[in-house]
């Protein structure tokens, strides 16, 4: 079902100019945070507690059960994630460009909640106009003073630095992304006791959002935790923006409420992802980033709701659904995602670093015909090992989360192609057509 | 005699002082640098450690580990084609195969006449663009052979100049704020909360 939920984080992004100081000051910017600072830290924490935000990052945490974790201690520090990195994920890129003010402004507010004497955004390094539009917005929150000593006269203080990411993946991994912000290679910190909330940025208690995460926070404060309740259902409240994308008629972002639309409607609907490109059938989608476990037409039907397509066996992680068509290989698919985990393996533990590469070169000799029977089930073993079980959720021989990610898409094949994958071997070539471009 | 000219000088200790701890420019430097000098050259990386206090073998061992700093020269032009699985099923390797075509060089190589790089890039976040390319970390998209075609020579022609800065330049917007008298009064303010957090200093434009 489409409802006519109200667009809480892409509000203005439709306007040409929705990324200056004038539109978002004509269109109620600001005024959240002159109210949040009226109430005092503790009350703007407990709204946004109640109001049940789940972070959008990925993982799914209740941001405001995360800031009520943070270590005390005088010095505390706020980062926003916005190194959206994770293939097929393209909704932070969009809120960056297209509304950086909202996110100011967010960061603000999370920074008052939680405390922290200093905020950095870290922006993806190739979001290169994404980065001067956050730059600019934060010097003409400045001047605006929304920002900087005295904001808005109320005797708080606050300094953002917009910080520059390099390309890796790996650094919107949080603990990553402190030692990048840190001037050293995005290597994941061991959880514990790197905990950010406990041992964060340089050693102190630091809280991690993600970009959309804070965009959310002024529609909350200005509205209240029950409007924001009254949208979704159980924990999974409010809208999330879904990144839709690979073989359907219109790929692109959507704000929706969450769990009253189904995927099928994601997908389908002429409002939203109009069917499959050329009307074909849909073979397989992947629901909520490549470290997901994959879906196929049976599981159409279900919400987005964080819950139930946990309970299904997958996740809605980053919000990014990739939709495969009759023509697609499913095999190519896994493989180019077991390429992309081995090049951007940090390094740091053997399972990971060694097991994606194999891992990436069995997928490959399989879809290019050069593969034997066995290699299935090779290939499930080095999976195994960097993941033993091949359990959901997935047990962990790594430092982070992104070693056991891997299995996935190979799992995914296995279990729902493996007659492909025979025919793979038994043809000695891809049965699929090519992924070709539309040419016009 | 530093690497960095007068005004980056500056720029640069001004970027240092953003930070609680100067490593944390250690990124932001290497952007400027590359800025200056499309590349990250092993003078630049010299000055950067001295400049966040680190050794210039760290802050190779830094850079090394992150895609957008080059350590080599690169051309005027880096094309970055993404081809992962939202792109490729829209047919970038197509799009990828027609670039080494146009251009005559494999991924990694650089033109003759150093306008062009060609890389393979992983996940751009522009899937609703697919195929989605990038010009010095400006998007491109959705392209076919024949937008790849126009765009090449768009660039090689100078009418995209506007929109795509020469390589390595990340902002053109450098950060203003913190003007002298918030940045002073920010600073009373902090140090009344006894909290240590950083104080921005004046930028230069």
């Amino acid at each position: 079902m489409i409802t006519k939920a109200p667009r809480i984080v892409t509000s203005r992004v439709d306007l040409d100019d929705s990324f200056t100081l004038e539109r978002y000051l004509a269109t109620g910017g600001y005024e959240a945070l002159r109210k949040a600072l009226s109430m005092s830290p503790a009350d703007v924490a407990a709204e946004v507690n109640k109001a049940s935000l789940l972070g959008r990052g990925g993982a799914g945490f209740p941001a405001g059960r995360k800031w009520s974790m943070l270590r005390q201690a005088p010095v505390r520090y706020l980062v926003v994630n916005g190194d959206e990195s994770e293939p097929a994920t393209f909704k932070d890129h969009m809120l960056i460009e297209r509304d950086p003010h909202q996110i100011i402004e967010g960061t603000a507010i999370a920074a008052y909640a939680t405390g922290a004497v200093q905020a950095f955004i870290f922006c993806r390094g190739e979001f290169a106009l994404g980065f001067e539009r956050l730059q600019q917005a934060c010097n003409e929150a400045y001047e605006h003073g929304a920002l900087g000593a005295d904001i808005f006269g109320t005797g708080y203080s606050l300094d953002i630095v917009i910080h520059p990411g390099a390309g890796a993946y790996i650094c919107g991994e949080e603990t990553a992304l402190l030692e990048s912000l840190e001037g050293k290679r995005g290597f994941p910190r061991i959880k514990p006791p790197f905990f950010p909330a406990a041992v964060g940025l340089y050693g102190e208690p630091t809280v991690v959002n993600n970009v959309e995460t804070v965009s959310n926070l002024p529609w909350i404060i200005s509205n209240g935790a029950d409007a924001f309740t009254a949208l979704g259902e159980g924990s999974s409240s409010g809208t999330r923006l879904f990144a839709l994308s690979g073989r359907v008629e219109h790929p692109g972002w959507f704000e929706i409420e969450m769990s009253k639309t189904t995927f099928r409607d994601l997908i389908y609907d002429p409002s939203l992802g109009g069917g499959i490109v050329g009307g074909k059938q849909l073979r397989a989608f992947i629901p909520g980033g490549v470290s997901a476990p994959w879906f196929g037409p049976e599981q159409l039907d279900l919400g987005l709701n964080q819950d139930a397509v946990g309970k299904a066996g997958s996740m809605l992680g980053s919000g990014s659904v990739v939709v495969m068509d009759s023509d697609s290989c499913p095999l190519r698919v896994a493989w180019r995602i077991t390429q992309f985990f081995h090049r951007e393996s940090c390094g740091q533990c053997t399972p990971c670093r060694e097991g994606s590469g194999w891992i990436e070169k069995i997928m490959y000799r399989i879809e290019q015909g050069l593969g034997r029977e066995k290699d299935i089930d090779l290939v499930l073993d080095a999976c195994d090992n960097i993941s033993p079980g091949l359990s959901w959720p997935p047990k962990q021989t790594t430092i982070c989360v992104l070693g056991p990610s891997i299995p996935s898409a190979v799992v995914s094949v296995a279990k729902m192609f493996r007659d492909e994958m025979l025919v793979h071997v038994k043809e000695g070539g891809c049965p699929f057509p090519a992924d070709s471009v539309r040419h016009g | 005699m530093g690497h960095f000219s007068a005004d980056n000088r500056s720029k640069a200790e001004a970027i240092v002082t953003c930070y609680p701890r100067p490593r944390s420019a250690l990124i932001p430097l290497c952007h400027l640098a590359q800025s200056q000098d499309g590349w990250l050259t092993c003078e630049a990386m010299e000055e950067i450690a001295e400049l966040v206090g680190c050794t210039p073998a760290e802050v190779r061992g830094t850079a090394t580990f992150y895609d957008m700093l080059h350590t080599e020269p690169v051309g005027r032009h880096v094309i970055s084609i993404c081809t992962n699985i939202a792109c490729m099923l829209a047919g970038a390797y197509e799009v990828l195969d027609h670039a080494k075509s146009a251009l005559g060089i494999s991924v990694g190589q650089t033109t003759a006449d150093g306008e062009f790089t060609l890389e393979e890039a992983e996940c751009l976040a522009g899937c609703d663009h697919a195929p989605c390319v990038q010009v010095n970390h400006r998007f491109f998209g959705p392209l076919d052979t024949e937008g790849l075609d126009s765009l090449i020579e768009d660039l090689r022609s100078g009418r995209l100049a506007d929109t795509v800065p020469a390589h390595g330049t990340l902002s053109r917007v450098q950060r203003k704020v913190g003007l002298p008298a918030a940045a002073s009064k920010l600073a009373d303010s902090q140090a009344s909360n006894s909290a240590p957090g950083p104080i921005s200093g004046p930028v230069p434009a």
